[in-house]
């Protein structure tokens, strides 16, 4: 068996699934389905989730090679949806078809959760894997810097 | 009518009703009725006519026009917005398709033996489109799907290579067309000579590219279909899949779910992706079956903005203002052969391949625009902004290269060939004041500008850019201006301006799709490329205030972007950009 612990919860998944990407884990087993799927080549950031705390493309990681240890998802990024990024991200009115929100959401988290400064330098490279074809970009800068702001890293 | 039917239904004067909130009152007996409540005997009034209505006054408003309205949690900020790709049935299948590599070749000889080996794979089935592989779950449909061995029939498939398509484009902007528009007599004006300024245009192909890769949901009952889809017109795909499968368009339940983006794509008028699913899952009645397509799949589809060469010529007068405009166009109809074609092909002439180039606003007096409408290539479709994603481009930097030849201000040079067009005018002057048009800039920045109406609505943009020391050029700022008659959500006609700019910033800079010996040379966004955050500029919208009626805000931005930052090139490098994604040098 292969343990996983997905939002904190503990998961033991068949050995058949080694060769599986996280990705396809969390939506078609674990029915975890805010991860998005984009491109499978790790190039548009949909799929964001944090691996033992690191922003981490789940298209790209086979799950065996995920065994042992934490992932969190856009699921478990807070209690009720009020993280100060997802408030930020209303009070910004940031989404539009809202598909890659998830995985931008989870970048910015780790953004804030790594404790280095937030600026506009520090946004776009934190934020350049994620892509949002509705052009949401000036927004979700806007949202990053008022989370920071309010103590969005704690 | 609502009003009248209260009042019939009540027996109550119609003065004594009063309607607010979307709830008719008849306040003197406490009676209450809801619009929804009240529309099929409202149906039944008379039409009152146009003259005898007076409007509610724009002081009354409550919603329209109003900033930060509260607005409901959609579930996209926390993953728990559905879209197609997340929609999980009971027995449901998934399927991968083989697509060919080539347009119109198929599938001639399948192995699925190895395929069939792949665990949680259940069938393989042939389809038109394809060779299909059904799973239990993703993964193992496309592991499934990987292992097809397939011999694919391709004596009747389209070979054709960028360079080449594009060089019989131009070759037949070099000869007449059929006609667009026709004022005054441009061939005549040509002739005469004087300085006759041209120029060449060319666009590639281009791909919705949707976060989300086209899917569907679809189970096929008997005598009734039940289908999951972000649709973007449901009723084409209802009236489509009724004649696939025999039955009437009622037998066909669409539930309309969020679309990761669409852009025009899930609003095709063949349905392919739905035609797709519902030929896999009548095969399975039943059985709901999820058609999955990976971005490679996406990509390669086809249904791409179509590829156009544009030429046009010009003469000036002494005064550098223009006699004559003649302006060809080349290029596949995205009408042809659609259920649209009635209604909007005339004459030969599809109304999206030469919208924004037959409505110019400029004021010249012989003006000719024609259209040569090229049968082969890729499937095509309408991408966000239409006819417009073209010919906004050709004739926005085309006008400003006029104003440099005359010798006059590119701003200042629009407004006096826009006399008679006071909503284009409106968008010009404001974006240039609130972008200080001809104040100083910083050594290196420089200033473009273009405007163009689009589905009613006027867009002026400011670009300003930079050139960088890598030889390369940076979008720093757009300045937009936006009169769309009565600003209904000013925050959403902001923030579409915004998307609408950063989409065609990508074909702008980036975006290409190329076809090499018929096989689309791009697969995924490490080759076709889009915009991402680093390059997105600093946006600044102004609302044209207006009392006419409300038009569209999803499209309009989008076009007049590439024409206002090539003019800022131009004016800085004086290099002529003949095509995009621009390139200095």
């Amino acid at each position: 068996m292969i343990k996983i612990q997905v939002n904190g919860r503990n998961h033991e998944l068949s050995q058949d699934l080694a060769s599986t990407p996280l990705l396809w884990v969390l939506r078609d087993k674990l029915k975890l389905k805010g991860t998005k799927f984009g491109c499978g080549k790790g190039l548009c950031g949909a799929c964001t989730v944090h691996f033992n705390g690191n922003p981490t493309r789940a298209c790209q990681l086979p799950l065996s090679a995920a065994s042992g240890g934490q992932v969190r998802t856009i699921e478990g990024l807070s209690e009720n949806g009020d993280h100060p990024l997802q408030k930020a991200w209303i009070e910004e009115d940031v989404p539009q078809c809202g598909y890659c929100q998830p995985g931008q959401l989870m970048s910015a988290a780790a953004l804030l959760a790594s404790g280095a400064p937030v600026d506009d330098a520090s946004i776009r490279a934190a934020m350049s894997g994620n892509i949002c074809r509705c052009g949401t970009y000036g927004r979700i800068v806007r949202a990053i810097k008022r989370a920071a702001d309010e103590g969005g890293r704690a | 009518m609502l009003v009248a039917a209260a009042a019939d239904e009540w027996q109550v004067p119609v003065a004594e009703i009063t309607v607010s909130q979307g709830v008719v009152r008849d306040e003197s007996a406490g009676r209450q009725a809801t619009f929804g409540e009240l529309a099929e005997v409202a149906a039944r009034q008379p039409v009152p006519a146009e003259d005898s209505l007076t409007l509610k006054s724009p002081q009354d408003f409550v919603y329209i026009g109003k900033r930060r309205l509260p607005r409901k949690d959609l579930g996209k900020t926390d993953g728990s917005a559905l879209f197609t790709q997340d929609i999980q049935l009971p027995g449901m299948l998934i399927a991968v398709v083989a697509h060919p590599p080539l347009f119109g070749a198929r599938a001639a000889r399948v192995d699925d033996a190895d395929a069939r080996k792949v665990a949680g794979v259940v069938d393989v089935i042939q389809i038109e489109s394809g060779v299909a592989v059904l799973a239990n779950d993703t993964w193992s449909a496309k592991r499934g799907r990987d292992a097809l061995k397939i011999d694919w029939d391709e004596s009747d498939a389209f070979r054709g290579s960028s360079p080449e398509i594009m060089a019989s484009f131009r070759e037949l902007t070099q000869t007449p067309g059929l006609p667009a528009r026709n004022d005054g007599d441009a061939a005549a004006a040509l002739a005469a000579g004087g300085n006759v300024i041209e120029a060449d245009f060319e666009f590639p192909y281009l791909a919705h590219a949707t976060m989300e890769p086209m899917n569907c949901v679809v189970r096929v009952g008997d005598g009734e279909c039940e289908i999951w889809n972000g649709d973007q017109s449901q009723t084409q795909d209802q009236g489509n899949v009724a004649k696939e499968l025999g039955m009437k368009p009622e037998q066909v339940k669409i539930h309309t779910l969020f679309a990761g983006g669409s852009f025009g794509r899930r609003a095709n008028p063949h349905s392919d992706y739905v035609m797709e699913a519902v030929r896999i899952a009548k095969s399975r009645p039943g059985t709901p079956v999820k058609l999955v397509w990976l971005r490679e799949d996406d990509t390669r589809a086809g249904y791409y903005r179509p590829a156009y060469a544009h030429k046009i010529r010009a003469t000036l007068d002494d005064n550098g203002m223009p006699v004559a405009w003649e302006h060809r166009i080349a290029g596949q109809s995205i009408l042809k052969g659609t259920a649209f074609e009635s209604g909007m092909v005339k004459d030969g002439i599809d109304a999206t391949s030469v919208e924004g180039a037959t409505n110019l606003p400029y004021r010249i007096p012989n003006l000719r625009v024609e259209l040569h409408t090229v049968e082969q290539g890729p499937p095509v479709l309408w991408w966000r902004s239409v006819g417009s994603t073209h010919t906004a481009f050709s004739t926005e930097v085309f006008i400003d290269r006029l104003a440099r030849a005359a010798g006059k201000d590119p701003v200042a040079y629009r407004l006096q060939l826009l006399e008679g067009h006071p909503r284009h005018q409106g968008v010009l002057k404001l974006a240039a004041e609130k972008a200080a048009w001809g104040s100083a800039l910083p050594a290196g920045h420089s200033r473009g500008v273009a405007v163009h109406e689009s589905f009613n609505t006027y867009v002026a943009h400011v670009v300003e850019v930079s050139l960088t020391d890598d030889g390369g050029f940076r979008v720093e700022r757009v300045v937009c201006a936006v009169d769309c008659g009565i600003a209904v959500n000013p925050d959403v006609i902001e923030a579409q301006m915004e998307g609408g700019i950063g989409f065609g910033l990508s074909p702008a800079l980036m975006s290409e799709i190329t076809l090499e010996q018929g096989r689309v040379v791009q697969s995924n966004f490490h080759d076709y490329q889009v915009l991402r955050i680093g390059q997105m500029p600093e946006i600044e919208v102004h609302i044209v205030p207006s009392a006419e009626a409300p038009t569209g805000v999803g499209e309009p931005g989008t076009p007049v972007i590439a024409p206002a930052l090539a003019n800022a090139l131009e004016a800085a490098t004086g290099q002529a950009f003949s095509r995009l994604p621009l390139k200095l040098g």
